[in-house]
């Protein structure tokens, strides 16, 4: 099995941590990875404020770049549901009969990572390794969009010595929402104290998502309190083994 | 939007989109009112709980919500068809049916009833299509006194205060408040703030008004084609004592309330208790066709309002915003709505639908900071009974306004909108990406600290780090590891 990371364009420049992360776990598992420098970006931001011809011209350049590739494997769950959902209709209205056949054929072959681990893999003991106290924060995107349901607590369940913390309002908004995070900066912080208060009364050490846009919303507030936790991709965790533990930055 | 903005927004609510203030200034005075906060809370925990609970038991839940959507589409495809037979059906029972383009249409029409009435007094079952022509200030205006007779309404027309809800517009205001209302303008000494106290307090307050006004006017949960009948649903029964005691009846309903028949009522009725106040009926459904001699009402009259609700009809995304059957459970499962409550939306109709819903009333003209009031987390398609795909909504409204703003001269300056574009051309190309992406390095690094954080940024990057800080840029990317890794094992 081949795969193509698209790591997208703020894990490239915020968290190459966790692209490591997903090489190394899916190295491990015995899937062959490679990485097309050509990427930039899905589009999302812009979609999601309302650019809709720039966010056209980004979606078209996605597929194009991935037209041949055997499986797309994708660290951000959001970018994975602006693919699925966002995608046709643009095309619909602004492209052609022909790169909506491009795209009809490439997106069965597009995955969130634990849909790529569980679904296509069968893989949930990936045979990591991480002895700490951990809490998981369904990203809204995976949660509702992508309807992750149980693929993450069923891989993070396998991983040796870690203890999960169920989180209360598990389907509650950080308040994030990309863009709305600085043109409602005053709502979206609200809603972040508000699910602050819920993940730091789990008393874990560490916040993980499938999402690092969440937890980058999670991790500054965190920071910003001295709140003794911290943020870290679920890649990271699934990667990490006694040999090679995680890296944890900041 | 700046923080000298905080001061200067006024403390009365102005729910009139052309003169509200954008969603991000109104929601400041919520932000900081710890009262105001924990109410909405409160109220919004009580009804989801109620509502969870009761979707849970329904084992055909989905199929339900795909039947209800299913019925309003047909409706809506139709809607000329269904509010023709309507009215003929209507008539035919003795019922006089008008048509009102807009608001102001609508409003000469019932001043128009209220004068031929020789009424200079009305009562008022709750009805939202009503505040949203803002029909009392202009009967008010006219030597019209109305009298409103929900629980809620009243405390809110005594009190002098604004609906921040469809379904309970008063969620905003506790018991307390309520007790204190009620005292001072029904001059009540020693009143208990016991929900029992007070609702006796309203009770003979309304039996008054139920026993000497003649004339009422309601909205209409549904109207239906096929008879030519109207539903209300409503938990106190003060609707049903406006919908028998008076002899003129006057119902304001908006075109897309018309459903195809009267079995359709099956699905919709299901839905809409549990969705609204997590009932499994609600312990009122009135309803009526036309006249019927000494029983209720002699003369009644229905008008059919657009105000726009045709130009929505025509657009093929938005088109499921009137499919709403104003239950609200999705300002009640909304993040946003559940810090800021209804008044910060500058409309009637808040939390996600109105988000939706009034930027189009208004034909785009007002409430444009709407679209944009929602981080879009789906938590309002999830529960709502008629599938209106609401985040999908959103971002078609945002891209219409962005059309609009776009053209604006101003914004050519909007940092938003300079970091938008580069963003754009920065990721046309790989090289430009990867060149955006060392300057960042360089411009963030001036505002990054020793801890390799940033802890404030100028600009609208100050935005974020008010209250979150920002890890500093890696000194190595993605793209750079895996092309040195490459380089190794060569």
């Amino acid at each position: 099995m081949r795969i193509s990371l698209f790591i997208t364009c703020y894990n490239d420049t915020l968290f190459p941590e966790t692209g490591r992360a997903v090489v190394r776990l899916l190295e491990r598992l015995g899937v062959e990875v490679e990485f097309r420098p050509g990427q930039t970006c899905c589009g999302q931001m812009h979609a999601n404020t309302g650019f809709r011809s720039e966010a056209f011209s980004q979606a078209k350049r996605l597929v194009r770049l991935y037209a041949d590739a055997e499986a797309v494997v994708i660290p951000s769950s959001s970018c994975v549901a602006m693919i699925r959902d966002q995608y046709s209709g643009l095309f619909e209205e602004l492209g052609d009969e022909a790169l909506r056949k491009e795209f009809a054929a490439l997106v069965p072959r597009v995955y969130e990572l634990s849909e790529f681990l569980v679904d296509k893999l069968g893989a949930e003991d990936v045979g990591a390794y991480f002895p700490h106290r951990v809490t998981y924060h369904a990203s809204c995107h995976g949660l509702r969009a992508l309807q992750l349901g149980e693929r993450p607590f069923r891989l993070l369940s396998k991983v040796r010595g870690l203890d999960l913390v169920p989180l209360e309002n598990l389907d509650r908004c950080c308040g994030f929402g990309g863009t709305f995070s600085v043109k409602n900066a005053e709502v979206s912080s609200a809603m972040l104290t508000v699910k602050l208060e819920n993940v730091l009364a789990t008393g874990a050490e560490f916040c993980t998502a499938l999402d690092n846009s969440c937890l980058m919303h999670l991790g500054g507030a965190m920071h910003r309190q001295y709140a003794g936790m911290k943020t870290i991709h679920m890649a990271q965790i699934l990667a990490s083994t006694q040999e090679h533990p995680a890296e944890v930055l900041g | 939007m700046s923080a000298g903005a905080e001061h200067e927004v006024i403390d009365h609510p102005i729910l009139d989109p052309a003169l509200a203030p954008p969603f991000p200034v109104a929601a400041l005075p919520v932000l900081r009112n710890p009262q105001l906060r924990m109410n909405v809370a409160h109220a919004i925990d009580v009804i989801q709980a109620k509502r969870a609970r009761l979707v849970a038991e329904k084992q055909d839940w989905q199929e339900l919500r795909s039947a209800a959507s299913r019925i309003k589409d047909e409706a809506l495809e139709n809607l000329g068809f269904y509010l023709e037979q309507f009215e003929a059906r209507c008539t035919a029972a003795g019922g006089t049916v008008h048509w009102a383009a807009d608001a102001a249409d609508a409003r000469k029409i019932i001043l128009e009833i209220l004068r031929e009435e020789k009424a200079d007094e009305v009562i008022k079952i709750k009805t939202m299509t009503s505040a949203e022509i803002q029909l009392n200030p202009y009967l008010e205006a006219n030597g019209v006194r109305a009298y409103e007779t929900d629980l809620a309404e009243i405390i809110l027309q005594l009190g002098e205060g604004e609906p921040s809800h469809i379904v309970v517009p008063a969620l905003h205001v506790n018991r307390s408040q309520v007790r204190e209302i009620f005292a001072r303008r029904m001059g009540i000494e020693n009143l208990s703030d016991e929900p029992e106290a007070l609702t006796a307090a309203a009770r003979n307050y309304l039996r008054q008004k139920f026993l000497s006004v003649p004339t009422a006017i309601s909205g209409a949960n549904f109207l239906i084609a096929e008879t030519g009948s109207v539903a209300v649903v409503e938990s106190e029964g003060n609707g049903r004592m406006c919908l028998t005691l008076p002899r003129t009846m006057i119902t304001l309903a908006g075109i897309e309330k018309v459903l195809p028949r009267f079995a359709d009522l099956e699905v919709m009725l299901q839905l809409l208790a549990r969705s609204a106040t997590g009932e499994r009926m609600n312990p009122y459904t009135s309803l009526w066709t036309g006249v019927t001699p000494g029983d209720g009402p002699q003369k009644f009259h229905v008008i059919l309002l657009d105000n726009g609700r045709s130009s929505i009809l025509a657009r093929k995304t938005e088109r499921q915003t009137l499919r709403c059957i104003r239950c609200a459970a999705c300002m009640n499962a909304c993040p946003v709505y559940r810090q800021t409550g209804g008044h910060a939306y500058g409309s009637v109709y808040p939390g996600p639908i109105g988000a939706i819903l009034t930027p189009q009333l208004e034909q785009m003209r007002h409430a444009q900071s709407l679209p944009y009031a929602s981080s879009l987390c789906g938590a309002c398609f999830e529960v709502c009974p008629v599938k209106i795909n609401i985040p999908e909504v959103l971002l078609e409204l945002r891209a219409r306004v962005t059309d609009q703003e776009r053209k604006q001269v101003l914004r050519f300056f909007d940092p938003l909108y300079i970091g938008l574009r580069v963003a754009n051309l920065i990721f046309s190309r790989a090289r430009l990406f990867h060149l955006a992406q060392w300057a960042g390095q360089i411009g963030l690094g001036f505002f990054t600290r020793r801890d390799g954080w940033i802890h404030t940024l100028p600009g609208i990057g100050a935005k974020w780090t008010q209250t979150r800080d920002l890890r500093g840029l890696p000194k190595q990317t993605f793209h750079e590891w895996w092309a040195a890794r490459r380089k190794e094992s060569k």
